[in-house]
């Protein structure tokens, strides 16, 4: 007898009808703008494979690309253990569990440009709040849109904001679904605080925890938005992300093949990291 | 209508070629379901599709690495890429 069917396939037809026109087709004509050279009019020059030579050995490229790994890493070694510190200092039950949640949710519910302008509005030397804190009552001489390293700051500083709260709430969800029998065994053996967390917590919050630093990295290796409003890119280039960078070559320059190289290799970047990440936490679930 | 995807032969030859190798495997899937998990020499348990990313994902960066680094032509990595598509499908 047969036991499966394939019905299934016909829930995955509006899906996949869906990916095809977002996200196939277009990838399909980046990757044939990759290859030739156009000057508009949809007049376009066949140019084989130059602008990934060309993208691969530019300066300017791996400039981009060194400053989007350190932004990367920077906001996920700060917002993962601070997203589960806090989750794990949240309330379990009572009245302050949803007053917490709300409060968390807040920055997510903020769109990327508003956040970009807040922030930059919050943090300008003269007029901004955190900007003439600093500067005019404590002294310390902070001015993003002068400083490379004041402007790091606040764009880091902007994103914790923005997205600690991810962590937070993916990894509370899979604190609240622990049973509390885990924790009475853990207090019957005398276990630690950090035993508790180490055995008990964190093997449970994996799984969440796998998919929040997925996401934050997909989304911090591709933000774009909130730098964009908050510095420009600036001062210099000094906060010119990868996609900062791909926009002003495919719309600032109108390059669209090397900006169709470039991202394609950044969708490889993309795609290997993940893939490898994905693969690695997931790994030991398998065996 | 399609001019504005400005295709290419070359182009579309490599999306008729990752289509193809798609719909080989569904047909494989078919009329052999299940995958045909394995655990490899990597020490993952990968499925014929898994296989197949790991190869074009892998090929990706063969061709890209050759042409940042050597440059034109690119016979020494399409050999290499055809060596590593084997080798995912055979150990991996």
């Amino acid at each position: 007898m047969k036991t499966e069917n394939q019905k299934a396939w016909f829930f995955v037809l509006p899906v996949l009808a869906l990916v095809a026109f977002n996200a196939l087709i277009p990838m399909m004509t980046v990757v044939n703008y990759s290859v030739q050279e156009t000057f508009g009019d949809n007049v376009f020059f066949w140019q084989g494979l130059d602008w990934f030579q060309q993208i691969l050995r530019s300066d300017r490229f791996h400039a981009a690309l060194g400053r989007q790994f350190l932004f990367t890493f920077l906001i996920l070694i700060i917002e993962v253990p601070l997203g589960i510190a806090i989750a794990l200092s949240m309330p379990r039950k009572g009245f302050w569990v949803p007053v917490c949640l709300v409060l968390m949710a807040l920055p997510m519910l903020i769109p990327w440009n508003v956040v970009g302008a807040m922030w930059n509005i919050f943090t300008l030397p003269d007029i901004g709040l955190l900007g003439y804190f600093l500067n005019h009552v404590l002294g310390i001489n902070y001015d993003m849109t002068q400083d490379p390293v004041a402007a790091w700051v606040t764009i880091v500083t902007m994103d914790v904001w923005h997205w600690t709260s991810l962590v937070v709430l993916l990894s509370y969800a899979g604190l609240v679904s622990i049973p509390d029998a885990y924790y009475q065994a853990a207090k019957i053996d005398g276990a630690t605080n950090w035993a508790v967390f180490r055995f008990i917590q964190l093997p449970k919050m994996k799984t969440v925890l796998t998919i929040a630093i997925l996401l934050r990295f997909m989304d911090s290796f591709n933000i774009y938005t909130e730098p964009f409003v908050l510095t420009g890119g600036g001062p210099g280039n000094s906060t010119t992300l990868l996609s900062i960078d791909l926009v002003k070559i495919a719309l600032g320059q109108f390059d669209l093949g090397p900006a169709a190289a470039m991202s394609l290799i950044y969708f490889a970047i993309t795609l290997l990291v993940s893939w490898l990440f994905y693969t690695l936490m997931t790994k030991d679930d398998q065996n | 209508m399609l001019s504005w995807m400005a295709w290419t032969w070359p182009t579309a030859l490599l999306f008729i070629g990752i289509f193809t190798a798609i719909g080989v495997l569904i047909i494989a899937e078919i009329r052999h379901p299940g995958g045909a998990a394995r655990k490899g020499v990597l020490g993952l348990t990968t499925t014929r599709g898994d296989r197949l990313f790991i190869s074009l994902l892998g090929t990706s960066y063969i061709f890209l690495a050759w042409l940042g680094l050597v440059g034109m032509p690119l016979w020494w990595p399409l050999g290499l890429s055809i060596a590593w598509g084997i080798f995912c499908f055979w150990k991996v």
